[in-house]
């Protein structure tokens, strides 16, 4: 008797590294580092506010810290840029290396350190001067009085936080002048004309209407071309919007951090899922 | 994601929301293995008037199948799902599919058995031996799937998984039977044709229902085990086991 042709139903014995699983999965091991955490511990008096954290934040990417409040995600990221030295009794040990050098070392000259590592904060803060002088301030402290370097770098600045075009025409009014989500990426132009390595946002949008928020996250998305870019926020949506690599805080532990897509579909720890998915644990 | 996880939410109306259209994924599995039984004893037992239940019904399921479609939709668009809850509106969209898919297959063994009646002449139903055995088969498969999905048992979808395979040979078997059938007496092939359609047809159930479990591996652990061997898919049912998230 012949044999019967059934079609095969099935595929099997397929092997499945012939398979890409992870479309456009972005990998963590074939990032460049620019800045790396070592056994991070920090304690504002005697309350310990870190737990050993160790991470590192890849090159040229968005980075987002998620968790509920009091987990010590904007306090993790003040320590980027020495802010905490500012707060009395606050404490630290461990170690955060830029570009391979520890930034809390006592060589360490801080506001060459901040130059490196620009921060913006939750509610827009310009001075009270022109948007130009704004936008300029980081280069005349810096030394810098040419008119020409300064007005291309207040153009650049400004086109790279996509104000040029609200702003050209009112480059000498008060910044004050602007609204809310222009203020805010005046802001931002103001950390990026310095021209720094990384960028540290605490909760950039959280005070902004919603178009000016997806304003300010594809700026976000813009600049991570050229900068490493640190975001604080407690909108989840937004860390799974402009992220590349998400790390979820609580209590003071770093618990989790992967790639962004797989920490929202399938994260590999319980608090994790609770927190994203709106659980309490 | 356990099962014991659909619960659990600070907001109590996206636990009842998740858990309705669960519910309603549950209902329509029940409703697609009754009609498949249906379709099945219709087809055996040369039942006219059980065949036309089982054609009329099949709205009913396509029906359901918009119903959840909606009602996930609106879950993607209000609660932005994250997670274990994403893995689950994602596993029941494609659950349904395939379940509304089995309400057509079944509908069609129904569809031969009317034809298969109406044109009977002789009571030769000979060709049909083979059919109610591998028709209870692939039921008793669906249904194990089913209570894979309701349960969230990656174990069980793993073991109902691997029944298609033995559902794969016996289809061939009733194949090669009906193929003797055909070639002793040449006059039977168009009926002997339908049979065969049948039996295709629920082959067919028996990949879907292979597939439900494959969303239910999906679902519970995070891996797509699609397109890949069994032994492969137990290997990663193994890993993901393993690596169960950490209460940390």
């Amino acid at each position: 008797m012949t044999t019967i042709a059934t079609d095969t139903p099935r595929t099997h014995g397929m092997d499945i590294n012939s398979l890409q699983r992870d479309f456009g999965a972005t990998r963590l091991e074939q990032e460049k580092i620019a800045l790396q955490v070592e056994n991070l511990n920090l304690f504002y008096a005697k309350t310990q506010a870190l737990y050993n954290v160790n991470m590192v934040i890849p090159r040229h990417r968005v980075t987002a810290f998620i968790g509920p409040s009091g987990c010590g995600k904007s306090t993790l990221l003040r320590c980027f840029n020495r802010m905490n030295d500012l707060v009395d009794g606050c404490r630290i040990d461990g170690m955060i290396k830029l570009g391979g050098e520890d930034i809390y070392h006592k060589r360490v000259n801080v506001a060459a350190l901040r130059s490196r590592v620009g921060m913006v904060f939750q509610k827009p803060n310009p001075f009270p001067k022109s948007i130009y002088e704004n936008v300029a301030y980081g280069l005349r402290t810096q030394g810098v009085n040419d008119r020409r370097r300064l007005d291309e770098a207040v153009e650049k600045a400004l086109r790279s936080a996509a104000l040029w075009d609200e702003a050209k025409d009112r480059l000498h009014e008060n910044a004050l002048g602007l609204s809310g989500g222009q203020q805010q990426r005046l802001v931002i132009a103001r950390a990026v004309a310095i021209e720094p390595e990384v960028l540290l946002l605490d909760e950039p949008a959280s005070a902004l209407d919603p178009i000016s928020t997806l304003k300010i996250e594809e700026l976000i998305y813009e600049l991570k071309e050229n900068y490493t870019l640190i975001i604080v926020t407690h909108n989840m949506q937004q860390a799974a919007r402009v992220s590349d690599y998400t790390a979820f805080m609580y209590l003071g532990k770093l618990i989790e951090f992967a790639d962004t897509n797989t920490l929202f579909t399938n994260p590999a720890m319980k608090q994790t899922e609770d927190y994203i998915t709106g659980r309490y644990g | 994601m356990k099962k014991a996880d659909i619960g659990h939410h600070i907001s109590q109306k996206y636990n009842q929301e998740l858990e309705d259209v669960r519910n309603k994924v549950l209902h329509m599995g029940g409703l697609v293995e009754q009609q498949l039984a249906d379709a099945v004893l219709a087809l055996t037992t040369m039942d006219g008037a059980l065949a036309e239940v089982v054609i009329t019904n099949d709205y009913k399921i396509n029906r359901l199948e918009v119903e959840i479609d909606d009602e996930c939709i609106h879950i993607l668009a209000r609660r932005q799902p994250a997670a274990g809850d994403l893995r689950l509106l994602m596993a029941i969209i494609k659950t349904i599919t395939d379940l509304e898919r089995i309400g057509d297959e079944a509908e069609r063994v129904g569809r031969m058995a009317l034809r298969f009646i109406e044109g009977e002449t002789t009571k030769d139903t000979k060709p049909l031996l083979g059919i109610g055995y591998f028709g209870d088969h692939v039921r008793r498969s669906l249904h194990a799937a089913l209570d894979a999905f309701a349960r969230m048992d990656v174990y069980a979808a793993t073991q109902t998984a691997k029944e298609d395979i033995k559902i794969d040979q016996e289809y061939e078997g009733i194949l090669r039977q009906l193929m003797t059938y055909m070639m002793e007496d040449p006059r039977s092939i168009p009926r002997v044709i339908g049979v065969m359609w049948s039996a295709r047809a629920l082959e067919r159930i028996g990949d879907r229902a292979r597939n439900i479990c494959e969303y239910v591996i999906y679902l519970v652990g995070g891996k797509d085990v699609r397109h890949i061997s069994l032994e492969q898919v137990e290997a990663e049912v193994r890993a993901s086991h393993r690596d169960e998230k950490k209460p940390s």
